[in-house]
């Protein structure tokens, strides 16, 4: 059994026709794992015996003839900032190094019920901020296409962990991009839910108003069927959303794109745009014009001051959000402190990282009075304005098209120097989440030296199935999935 | 030149919710340390807060009763600041658009009646508790408390005397009790007082610099720490030196009997409060409004108006069992059983608010049930037994909790009312008092007096008096003719 070549659809159905079971797919999983983990370093924590534990169950159950769940046997990794029951959950930390919750985040206790295998927690930059899973508290995670570059972050490992095919499913987090811009590095699907439409119970927060749990996977259809699983209001989030959500994504999914009217931003190809990524989405535009899509440029003047708006509001929330981390009652401690304010003290500025300690004085900053107005409050008014210009342009347009990232992966150590250049990296990305908007990643070529290249797709609020559409109708035009790193 | 006082009030009310702000614990008070806590409330990684309706309800309702106007659309935001009694190292409150704003309360001092005005209600959440161990350099925390809903009521600097700020918490405290909004606890914690207090030349309206008080559990601690508070201030202003009343905040220790420094106002915390955004907005609706305002009970004021109308009692009389809604409710129990509005009275006013001193209860906590209470007042009222031992059987079934019945019969106290047995001792008595029968054959009627207190002693105190004065006035009048 090749596991790196294998979609969730076809586990689930291989595992109900019992051509084979879950626990020789968990096998065959850390049998990739063991190979391609030493070289990747994409996982924080495996979780070997529990999975093939659960494994075993499910097959007990097929075996007696029960229907088993939707991703029945799927292995899948998650995001080390997605709280999992009894399993350490660290954020790349070292604050929290040693934290293991007593609760599963909601989407967790979705994956269990829908009979998922957790095969691990994977890396990420400490508490989801960074763009290259650079800073991570523990280790680096490799891009499986390159070594030497980086797989995009924060989900770093996640999607490295899917692109390497140890898994053909992960969760992450996107607060700016977290997501898609690791998708696009690793040539994997990724996708941001509306804001609202995936719980976040359970995860770890970054930037409480623009947070969003979302899929990670090696085709679109397989993303399809993840994010069904996971979508839903949650009683135990009040930002999740009383929509009537879409049930299923897959039944409308090969529909293709004819008629579909698609905005392509300009302000998203001006310089600074790596011209291979520029030649690539092109020539997807083309595929989509050919196959029926109705494509016009147009404009997003607001989407260029998005950047500073974002790490205003993303570093205030986070700044309030890790206040918690104080050494008191679990995570980090010095061995030795004289007294309460020593005690605290020691244990964040010995535990946070760099990064991490720069977007809590940022956001401090920012939340100070008598520059709460000029920062804060300026940085939500403009919030406010780039949620009317997407939803005027929604009223003209289906879907938005744009890159994902101005650069191809980079590599380690290249930008890590220079935080404002490691910022720019997200430009395309942070405004959606400003607006709340659903928005997935999916490779669309490479470069000459072989690295992948993203091109996003941005629907309307609850928009997810408009976007799967046309990126499945895309995904099948370019046939781009059979291609895999060799590792 | 004169002086006046400018003091405003803070005051934190804990709602009597079953379950906390943002969670399913318990509310309740005195469990095992963190007992009632969950993820939620220790706000571990990755859990989110929920808002509890019945806040919201709680919050209206208190709005109503206080006169204020109810904001429809309201929102909670963070308090930030670190301490480890706050596990999520901010307050979730609400800044700059509460539940409620404006308002007033009407109180009375030495007959006058003044209006007090509100600034605004806000919700909020209460934070753990730390314990200090003596002996070892340790502190504990106990986080039961932690997600307690609170409602914040904060006064327009209008009053101007201690009385008045002392007055106007009474008045407070029964309106939110009555309301079933809290249970005022003051002594558990559930009701809280910071006060403000400056002082100006009479006639100015400025707003001097003023010191904050916090920390305050009881009646008379506030007037307390106001009154000291208030005479450190005034001697200042009195010889110029006002300028040394810095603007701090100080604590007030009941231990020592005084306030002490907490803070300055340089080293007061920059909260950076922010729109929570774990939350959505608050949006009350009208109808809303209209049924709490239609399911808020009888009120302090309007009730007071009504026990004098409706049971003759006097003002004084009013105040003291409206002051306490427990007693109130008590009251109104018994007379609804039947007893006599005035005696219910002077039995609430008597016995058992020196019983309830005594023994240091609250009136919530009366032993005696109504109904066991009423049940006496017909043994007395039938002549079964007398006034006096009335008295005593009360408090033995405050002591006890037994019956009126159990305890007349065990004492043996009940009335000699049966006249075969009366008529011997009255028989006896005129037999060995000659003396008094021929005083009272020369019309010194005083005589008759003296003959009843031996009656009553002979009797040990069970002779129906009634009953023994008209025999006793029909043998003398036999004797002498």
């Amino acid at each position: 059994m090749k596991i790196e070549s294998m979609t969730a659809h076809e586990i689930r159905s291989g595992l109900i026709e019992k051509r084979f079971t879950a626990e020789a797919v968990v096998a065959a999983c850390f049998e990739r794992i063991r190979q391609a983990e030493p070289k990747i370093d994409a996982y924080l924590t495996l979780c070997e015996a529990d999975a093939m534990a659960q494994a075993r169950s499910i097959d007990e159950r097929i075996e007696r003839g029960e229907v088993p769940g939707k991703l029945a046997g799927v292995p899948i990794a998650v995001k080390d900032n997605i709280c999992t029951d009894g399993i350490k959950t660290t954020c790349a930390s070292k604050i929290l190094y040693d934290f293991i919750p007593p609760y599963d985040a909601t989407v967790a206790k979705k994956l269990k019920d829908a009979d998922a295998i957790l095969i691990g927690k994977t890396n990420m930059d400490e508490f989801a901020m960074g763009s290259s899973t650079e800073n991570s508290g523990f280790k680096r995670t490799r891009n499986p296409w390159d070594l030497e570059r980086v797989p995009g972050g924060s989900s770093g490992g996640s999607a490295a962990a899917v692109a390497a095919g140890t898994v053909p499913l992960a969760l992450g987090s996107d607060t700016g991009g977290s997501i898609r811009q690791p998708a696009a590095f690793c040539g994997v699907v990724g996708l941001k839910p509306t804001y609202g439409l995936v719980s976040r119970f359970g995860l770890i927060a970054f930037g409480s108003s623009l947070d969003q749990i979302g899929p990670f996977a090696g085709t679109v259809k397989d993303s399809a069927l993840l994010l069904e699983a996971i979508q839903g209001e949650d009683p135990l989030d009040s930002t999740s959303v009383k929509h009537a959500v879409r049930e299923d994504y897959l039944s409308g999914i090969e529909e293709g794109v004819k008629g579909m009217r698609i905005g392509i931003p300009v302000e998203f190809f001006q310089a600074g745009l790596d011209s291979e990524i520029a030649a690539a989405i092109q020539e997807s535009i083309e595929r989509l014009k050919a196959m029926g899509a109705i494509v016009e440029e147009m404009s997003l003047p607001i989407t260029v001051e998005g950047l500073s708006a974002y790490y205003i509001i993303s570093s205030a929330e986070a700044s309030s959000n890790l206040a918690r981390f104080d050494g008191i009652r679990y995570g980090y401690r010095p061995e030795a402190f004289e007294n309460l304010e020593e005690l605290m003290e020691k244990s964040r500025s010995e535990a946070f990282g760099a990064e991490v300690k720069r977007r809590i004085m940022l956001g401090t900053y920012a939340l100070s009075s008598g520059y709460y107005d000029a920062y804060y409050n300026r940085a939500q008014k403009l919030r406010s304005k780039i949620r009317e210009q997407f939803r005027e342009a929604f009223q003209r347009f289906d879907l938005i098209l744009s890159p994902v990232s101005p650069v191809l992966p980079f590599k380690s150590g290249e930008k890590s120097s220079d935080p404002i250049e490691m910022y720019l990296a997200d430009i395309y990305t942070i405004n959606i989440n400003l607006a709340g908007l659903p928005a997935l990643s999916m490779p669309c070529g490479f470069s000459a030296g072989g690295l992948p290249i993203g091109l996003q797709i941005i629907g309307p609020h609850f928009g997810e199935d408009r976007i799967l559409k046309a990126a499945y109708a895309l995904e099948q035009e370019l046939g781009l999935p059979d291609r895999k790193p060799a590792i | 030149m004169s002086f006046e006082t400018v003091i405003g009030l803070e005051i934190h009310a804990e709602l009597h919710t079953r379950s906390k702000i943002f969670c399913s614990c318990a509310t309740t008070f005195g469990a095992k340390p963190n007992a009632n806590t969950c993820p939620i409330c220790l706000g571990l990684p990755g859990t989110l807060p929920v808002l509890n309706e019945e806040v919201v309800n709680l919050a209206v309702k208190a709005g109503t009763a206080l006169n204020c106007h109810i904001n429809k659309l309201n929102k909670m935001d963070r308090k930030n600041y670190f301490y480890p009694d706050l596990p999520k190292a901010y307050q979730t409150s609400q800044y700059d658009l509460p539940i409620c704003k404006g308002g007033h309360v009407d109180i009375e001092v030495d007959g006058m009646k003044k209006r007090i005005r509100l600034n605004r209600i806000h919700i909020e959440e209460d934070a753990g508790k730390l314990i200090h161990l003596e002996e070892q350099p340790v502190s504990l925390i106990d986080y039961n408390r932690v997600g307690v809903p609170l409602i914040e009521i904060v006064t327009e600097p209008d009053l101007r005397s201690v009385d008045e700020a002392v007055t106007f918490l009474r008045t407070l405290k029964a309106i939110l009790e009555y309301g079933e909004i809290s249970d005022c606890r003051m002594e558990q914690g559930s009701l809280r007082c910071d006060a403000n207090i400056s002082m100006r030349k009479t006639g100015q309206d400025t707003l001097n610099t003023k010191v904050e008080l916090k920390n305050i559990n009881s009646f008379k601690e506030l007037q307390k720490a106001l009154e000291k508070e208030e005479k450190r201030q005034r001697e200042l202003y009195t010889f110029g030196e006002e300028s040394k009343i810095k603007q701090e905040t100080r604590r007030w220790d009941s231990a020592k009997g005084k306030t002490v420094p907490m803070r300055t106002k340089e080293d007061a915390h920059d909260y950076r409060y922010f729109p929570e955004p774990d939350l959505v907005p608050i949006i009350i609706r009208e109808e809303q409004i209209v049924s709490i305002k239609e399911s808020l009970p009888e009120m302090p004021a309007q009730k007071k108006e009504r026990f004098a109308r409706q049971y003759g009692l006097t003002e004084k009389e009013v105040d003291i069992i409206i002051g306490d809604k427990a007693l109130s409710q008590y009251y109104e129990a018994l007379v609804l059983l039947g007893a006599a509005p005035k005696a219910a009275a002077n039995w609430i006013l008597g016995d058992i608010l020196r019983l309830l001193k005594e023994k240091e209860l609250e009136a919530d906590l009366i032993p005696v049930r109504p109904d066991a209470l009423y049940r006496l007042i017909q043994i007395i009222a039938e002549g079964k037994i007398s006034i006096t031992a009335g008295k005593e059987v009360f408090e033995a079934m405050f002591i006890t909790g037994k019956s009126a019945d159990a305890i007349v019969e065990e004492k043996g106290l009940s009335q000699i009312s049966d006249s075969v047995e009366l008529e011997k001792i009255v028989e006896g008595i005129l037999d060995s008092n000659p003396q008094s029968l021929k005083d009272y054959a020369a019309g010194k009627t005083q005589a008759a007096g003296f003959l009843m207190g031996q009656i009553m002693k002979a009797s040990r105190g069970k002779a129906n008096p009634q009953v023994t004065k008209e025999l006793l006035d029909s043998k003398l009048k036999e004797r002498l003719e």
